[in-house]
């Protein structure tokens, strides 16, 4: 039997179906808030922040690894973004050099996981704590107000209004899902991450260069993650030292509600995408629906449950 | 083509420190030819294989692959693959979660320039091996089919298409039959008959001879690192090749 495209894409089209619920949801209990086109303008500037995060975690999670090191690295990436442009002035270098940080970051993960043999889920909670107390060290305990950006055309180019409406941050955050995709799905590099995650024993077996593409997954995260903080400092026109630590839960919650496994070897960008968007549309939508923000994480905790069961449930059925 | 011989070895020995594991072990496979390796465990079977595959090095003797004399200082399990020489083992050569036409190019994939994989031919191609090399038809297996799927027997099928489709001459079956059920035993030895009219030439390694007799030209029968009988199917039926190999076993 042949699978149809409907059963071979069941994941992202279950996924798709509980966004499309929940927004039918908001839009009975709220209609003034969910029919109107703001709400879905603030989405789209506030949603790519975690999301292309996700995106980039996807991948680690995919090739078997694990990142617990992201939500510091964004703030060594940001403190790096604000530091430069306040002392140069030009926020084209100072966007250069964050990314540059964020690199460096994601091969020393890379590094220590693959050539020292550290398993990266303690290598990057050990790198966590390293980043972000680097960053207090040096910012002694001070954020970094960077107002003068608004004025710049690097701000506008990442988060400027396209048409005087579109946050420009939504547009890269689809480019970014577009080239990951295409690099997960099309290109051999992607494949390699694919069966590093299922079986790594296989993929030395033949030929793959297993430790260079592991530090490069890697890096691609730290440039991800580093490009999503310097955009959030883009976008509030500040830094401050806790940034970052509010994203941990959310994305990696966008991750596994996307049907991501955990076991490495199979994900999705579709469905991180719209995990990330569900988690983002969730808490505007319990408060404009009348309910306590005191919701929010409750709702998180059920959907999140909700969806790695289902797809636990369905893995079983299938085998894998 | 070259000549009829593909692998000779001549008194080759192993030591593993005090461990004799080999000792002068005299071997050849010739074009077209299905061997099978028999012995005990610790025989002996697997350091052999693992000689042939450039997993280790031997200590004494002579190799010649395809007519070339091996150093084996500088042979590696890269040069065996160049000479054509590829090990399908039951697990770890296939990734589970992935469909077939991915497992079957995986680390040599069709691509344009920018390392795009050219998925539409790879699927058709997936399609000619599963039904030209290995003769798996129809039964609900289609390129996009995923690993997990598959029965011990048809992942087994799967290497061994891959193996073909990418050159080998030679493909070494480790235990190929060992913990399968009747059915996918068939299988197993459909595809060492595919094989063999591929004009491929094939090793396999077993202790077990009931099932695989019937598909092989000859049997080399190791004990404790000597090889200790070399026959050709026509020479013994299989209730005199299985006394031969109880002689051994008994002889403790």
């Amino acid at each position: 039997m042949v699978k149809t495209f409907f059963q071979r894409y069941v994941l992202q089209f279950g996924i798709f179906f509980v966004l499309i619920a929940l927004l039918i949801i908001f839009m009975i209990l709220s209609p003034s808030t969910f029919l109107s086109k703001r709400i879905y303008i603030s989405f789209m500037s506030t949603i790519p922040f975690a999301a292309i995060m996700a995106l980039g975690l996807t991948l680690v999670i995919i090739s078997g690894d694990m990142d617990l090191s992201f939500p510091s690295v964004m703030a060594i990436s940001g403190f790096t973004f604000s530091s430069l442009f306040l002392s140069t002035g030009n926020g084209l270098i100072a966007l250069v050099l964050a990314l540059f940080v964020g690199m460096i970051a994601g091969i020393v993960n890379g590094l220590i996981v693959v050539k020292v043999g550290v398993p990266s889920i303690i290598a990057t909670i050990g790198m966590q704590f390293f980043w972000r107390g680097l960053t207090t060290l040096l910012c002694e305990g001070m954020s970094k107000n960077i107002v003068p950006i608004r004025n710049t055309l690097v701000h506008k180019i990442f988060v400027g209004r396209a048409g005087g409406m579109i946050p420009a941050q939504s547009i890269w955050f689809v480019i970014i899902a577009v080239y990951l995709w295409s690099l997960l799905n099309r290109h051999k590099f992607g494949d390699s991450i694919r069966f590093i995650g299922d079986n790594i024993k296989t993929a030395r077996i033949m030929g793959i260069n297993v430790d260079l593409i592991r530090i490069l997954i890697f890096m691609q995260m730290g440039l991800l993650t580093s490009f999503s903080g310097i955009l959030v400092c883009f976008e509030m026109a500040n830094w401050w030292p806790t940034q970052g630590e509010g994203y941990m839960l959310l994305v990696f919650a966008s991750v596994f509600i996307g049907g991501t496994s955990v076991f490495g070897g199979q994900g999705t960008i579709i469905g991180t995408s719209i995990g990330s968007i569900i988690i983002g549309i969730i808490e505007a939508g319990i408060i404009s629906s009348g309910f306590s923000g005191f919701w929010t994480r409750l709702i998180y905790g059920i959907i999140v449950v909700a969806s790695v069961s289902v797809y636990a449930v369905m893995t079983k059925k299938r085998a894998y | 083509m070259y000549m009829d011989e593909l692998i000779k070895m001549k008194a080759v020995c192993k030591n593993f420190g005090e461990i004799v594991a080999l000792e002068n072990v005299d071997f050849d496979l010739n074009a077209n030819e299905v061997v099978g390796l028999l012995g005990d465990n610790g025989a002996g079977k697997s350091t052999l294989i693992k000689i042939l595959t450039g997993v280790y090095p031997f200590d004494k003797g002579e190799l010649l692959i395809k007519g070339n004399r091996i150093d084996p200082h500088t042979y590696s399990v890269r040069m065996a693959r160049e000479f054509g020489i590829e090990t399908v083992y039951q697990e770890s050569s296939l990734g589970e979660k992935q469909p077939l036409w991915r497992n079957i190019f995986i680390g040599r994939h069709v691509t344009n320039w920018f390392g795009y994989i050219k998925v539409k031919q790879e699927k058709d191609e997936t399609i000619d091996i599963l039904r030209r090399l290995i003769g798996l038809k129809g039964a609900g297996i289609s390129p996009d089919s995923f690993v997990g799927t598959l029965s011990g027997g048809e992942r087994q099928g799967i290497a061994i298409g891959r193996a073909m489709y990418f050159q080998s001459e030679i493909i070494i079956l480790d235990e190929p039959t060992t913990a399968l059920s009747l059915k996918e035993v068939e299988k197993v030895l459909a595809f060492i008959n595919m094989i063999k009219k591929n004009g491929k030439s094939c090793i396999y390694i077993t202790h077990n001879i009931f099932h695989i007799y019937s598909v092989s030209d000859r049997f080399v029968i190791l004990d404790r690192g000597k090889m200790v009988g070399n026959y050709r199917r026509e020479e013994l039926t299989l209730e005199e090749l299985s006394e031969k190999l109880m002689v051994h076993a008994r002889r403790e």
